[in-house]
């Protein structure tokens, strides 16, 4: 059993792209929450940066309120910007 | 024997010992996280051992290949540093050995960079990044466990006084090493060992441990005369070259 807090783990792949969470792993603090991410995934050139949080500091949204968080969005098309001519270079 | 060469090899030897005994932990270290980067820096010794051996055996010129280096060679013609090839024993000593080597090898790559030896620089600059991470690592671990619970603190200081007396073999100046020096092919021993102890008396004050008495220095690995536990790690390293010559895959 691991008794060292959950840290989840995000990666910028290249340069001008945001971080993207990529796994998780145990770690004693912060600094040793890098290292290990570092060794673990990006030791085949997948990243130029890495943030940490700990897991237990991230408020992630309920399964029980998704019927209020998200299904309101559900009949409302005219949200999306599909009613207008979007040039090709948007690339949207 | 060529001293360039003989320089060169043990260094390499050292690079490949340390990676074999790094890369036992593979699948049995405490966590996963910790079995991942303890394999991924066993690979960095190794790859290191591969560039060494081969500058090596260009310097010899007598056409042996890293190969033949590593897997075809006796126990009495290996010239690591005794520290490298004691056994892993539990996670404190080897994380004390492993921060040991790394702080002296921060100091000799870092002194490397401006070799006379300009394939030696090369490798020294490849080195020199993948030693700066190991180093980190394996000091955050010495704070960590020595400044830790009772336990990781007892554990820490069994392996510092266990291995402590195999340390002062790192800095024994030999005629390799002042001809390497005279040359600038490598960098002075004794200049070397007040920055590695500036550095580890430092960490090992921060993590609480007690510095051991000076004691009587263990050595031989630099004359190919070795620890009991060597045999063993070659008869596992160079099993399949010895027992199928040239298999490949």
């Amino acid at each position: 059993m691991n008794l060292l807090p959950l840290w989840e783990v995000f990666v910028r792949t290249r340069r001008g792209l945001d971080h993207k969470h990529i796994g998780s792993l145990h770690a004693a603090d912060g600094a040793q929450a890098l290292q290990a991410a570092r060794d673990t995934y990006t030791r085949r050139q997948e990243g130029v940066s890495i943030w940490v949080v700990e897991a237990s500091k991230i408020h992630a949204s309920q399964f029980e309120d998704n019927a209020s968080f998200f299904e309101p969005a559900e009949d409302k098309v005219y949200r999306h910007p599909t009613f207008y001519d979007v040039p090709d270079e948007l690339n949207l | 024997m060529n001293k360039h060469f003989q320089y060169v090899l043990r260094m390499g030897d050292n690079a490949l010992i340390l990676g074999q005994r790094m890369s036992e932990w593979c699948g049995h270290s405490p966590f996963l996280e910790e079995d991942i980067a303890m394999a991924n820096c066993a690979l960095d010794h190794v790859g290191r051992a591969r560039m060494l051996l081969t500058h090596a055996g260009t310097l010899e010129d007598k056409g042996r290949t890293e190969d033949d280096l590593a897997f075809l060679r006796d126990e009495r013609e290996f010239f690591n540093f005794l520290i490298c090839e004691l056994p892993i024993g539990d996670y404190a000593f080897t994380l004390m050995r492993q921060y040991l080597v790394d702080a002296y090898h921060f100091h000799l790559y870092s002194r490397l960079q401006t070799s006379s030896d300009g394939v030696l620089a090369a490798i020294a600059a490849k080195a020199i990044k993948e030693t700066t991470y190991h180093v980190r690592r394996s000091g955050d671990w010495i704070i960590k466990l020595g400044d830790g619970s009772d336990e990781s603190h007892r554990r820490m200081q069994d392996a510092l006084d266990e291995v402590w007396g195999y340390t002062g073999e790192l800095f024994a100046a030999d005629e390799v090493d002042d001809f390497a020096s005279s040359k600038g092919i490598g960098p002075d021993p004794h200049a070397l060992r007040l920055d590695w102890e500036r550095d580890v008396f430092d960490k090992l004050r921060t993590a609480t441990l007690r510095i051991p008495e000076e004691i009587w220095p263990i050595s031989g690995g630099r004359e190919g005369v070795h620890t009991e536990a060597m045999g063993a790690l070659l008869a596992e390293m160079q099993f399949l070259q010895r027992s199928y010559p040239g298999l490949n895959w």
